[in-house]
């Protein structure tokens, strides 16, 4: 948009054609596909994440296979890093998309919960979860994908365990845990209220088997979650004499 | 009269606590003030109201006008839920306690009446809520014939009140003067499904493509969960911002 552009909208609020700005259009539309791309990779990456409720070696096998192992002799970490890479831009654009919703001053925060505390209105109350649980993923989303980028050879059985263990990392990781879970899972209950894409014959009754199918959703990831976090605290709390060493498959 | 006696027994005694304050008096503060009265059968809060005010407090300022549910002039906050006073009943609320405020969202003018009507006004313009044909309507000349499930998908919408609950009911509206709401929106979907209205998406997106419009609602879904016409309002909305998007 040129100087001249930006300062026609300034002025009038509309473009050189007396048009209004299709932007708030994009930006809605591109909140929600953000979001969606970020649900749908939290979807998978829990339960990767959770192999290790099957062993070692699985997370293990699992680790090596993300970073190219079948066609990369011994892997790539750095796959991890450029994925953490596309992952925090995606990240950190629906962050910045998303914020334009946020309440932004005292009157606007004051009126917003007061209002929801008188109405004890579920959906209002869920989107309160859901700035909340943004909020806080600014900084704790942040500091795991940081890490992720710069330190992609630092996962695997033991590498992951004694950094949730050992470095302390894991009241971050149950904290970012039940942020993202609640935040992914409300987040795509109202994308698909927001979109009517399960309106079908009948949208009163169908927003109600999204609303238990999400919040059936959201304690399934809470869970294994929270298991998976237990178990790697467990071989942490094993290993911290041996902090550093790195797994070997028992196979080798 | 022992049978009339019993009768009256039955009778519970009702506690409405009433918000109070006058913004045109600087010596009025905003405060609760509770009175005691005696339920009656059937008793509705606009005729509990009613009563409050023929018997104990003239002062007490509420609107009303049809009784029925159809001017959506006596919209309050009764016990935190926005509702019409003749369409809810004091004995749905078996603790006998019932609080009533005003609309929140609107131009307070004193206790439980709110300003609605300046403000629909301003929405109606906005959004250009009258039939935008290119030729003029020749009012000796039948309409052109409408498909009846056309019709009726807008008589449906048509039936909105403007009672202002769900705007009252939006936390968007609660954060944003600005918003047009679910009232607005819905009043632009009846326009847009209806055959004799020549406008195209790019004219309505004119009117509602900004955060005060289409772009600023967050699915919150308080308009669909508290109208009392139960009107579509998730459905309408989620059409509209299918189409604006488009564009």
């Amino acid at each position: 948009m040129s100087q001249q552009d930006s300062t026609i909208e300034l002025l009038t609020g509309r473009n050189r054609l007396n048009k209004k700005s299709r932007v708030p259009a994009r930006l809605d539309f591109l909140q929600s596909v953000t979001g969606l791309i970020l649900a749908l990779f939290i979807l998978f990456h829990i339960l990767f994440e959770s192999s290790i409720l099957f062993g070692k070696d699985a997370m293990y096998t699992l680790t090596k296979l993300f970073e190219g192992e079948p066609f990369i002799e011994g892997g790539e970490p750095l796959i991890i890093s450029v994925l953490a890479f596309v992952i925090f831009a995606v990240f950190i654009l629906h962050a910045l998309i998303a914020m334009r919703k946020f309440p932004s001053s005292y009157r606007e925060y004051q009126r917003y919960r007061a209002h929801s505390k008188l109405l004890k209105h579920s959906d209002t109350n869920l989107w309160f979860i859901q700035i909340s649980t943004g909020f806080m993923m600014f900084f704790l989303g942040s500091i795991h994908l940081y890490t992720m980028m710069t330190q992609p050879q630092n996962i695997g059985p033991f590498a992951s365990s004694d950094r949730v263990y050992s470095d302390v990392a894991w009241p971050m990781y149950l904290m970012l845990l039940v942020s993202v879970v609640l935040h992914a899972g409300v987040g795509v209950y109202r994308l698909i209220i927001k979109w009517g894409v399960l309106d079908g014959n009948d949208p009163r009754a169908n927003r109600k088997i999204s609303r238990k199918v999400m919040k059936a959703a959201v304690l399934f990831y809470l869970l294994v979650g929270i298991a998976s976090l237990f178990a790697y605290m467990k071989i942490g709390y094993e290993h911290q004499n041996e902090y550093g060493g790195r797994y070997m498959e028992k196979s080798k | 009269m022992p049978e009339q006696k019993n009768q009256e027994e039955e009778f519970r005694e009702i506690e409405i606590t009433v918000f109070r304050y006058n913004p045109q008096d600087k010596t009025s503060t905003p405060e609760y003030q509770t009175y005691t009265l005696t339920e009656t059968p059937g008793m509705t809060l606009y005729i509990a109201l009613s009563k409050l005010w023929a018997t104990q407090d003239h002062s007490l300022s509420f609107d009303f006008v049809c009784r029925a549910g159809i001017c959506g002039s006596c919209s309050m906050v009764v016990n935190g839920k926005p509702r019409l006073a003749c369409k809810t009943r004091t004995n749905e609320f078996k603790d006998g306690k019932i609080t009533l405020l005003p609309l929140p969202a609107f131009k307070h003018i004193k206790d439980l009446s709110v300003d609605t009507g300046n403000w629909m006004n301003g929405m109606s313009k906005k959004v250009e809520s009258w039939i935008h044909a290119k030729e003029e309507t020749d009012n000796s000349v039948l309409e052109k014939p409408v498909e009846p499930e056309v019709a009726d998908a807008v008589f449906e919408l048509d039936r909105c009140i403007e009672c202002g609950i769900c705007l009252a009911s939006c936390s968007t509206k609660i954060m944003n003067d600005d918003f047009i709401g679910a009232v607005g929106l819905n009043r632009s979907a009846r326009f847009a499904i209806d055959p004799h209205d020549e406008r195209s998406d790019e004219d309505f997106y004119e009117l509602i493509g900004d955060d005060n419009g289409i772009f600023g609602c967050m699915s919150l879904m308080g308009c669909e969960d508290h109208c009392p016409k139960d009107l579509p309002l998730q459905t309408k909305i989620a059409y509209m911002r299918r189409k604006m998007v488009k564009l």
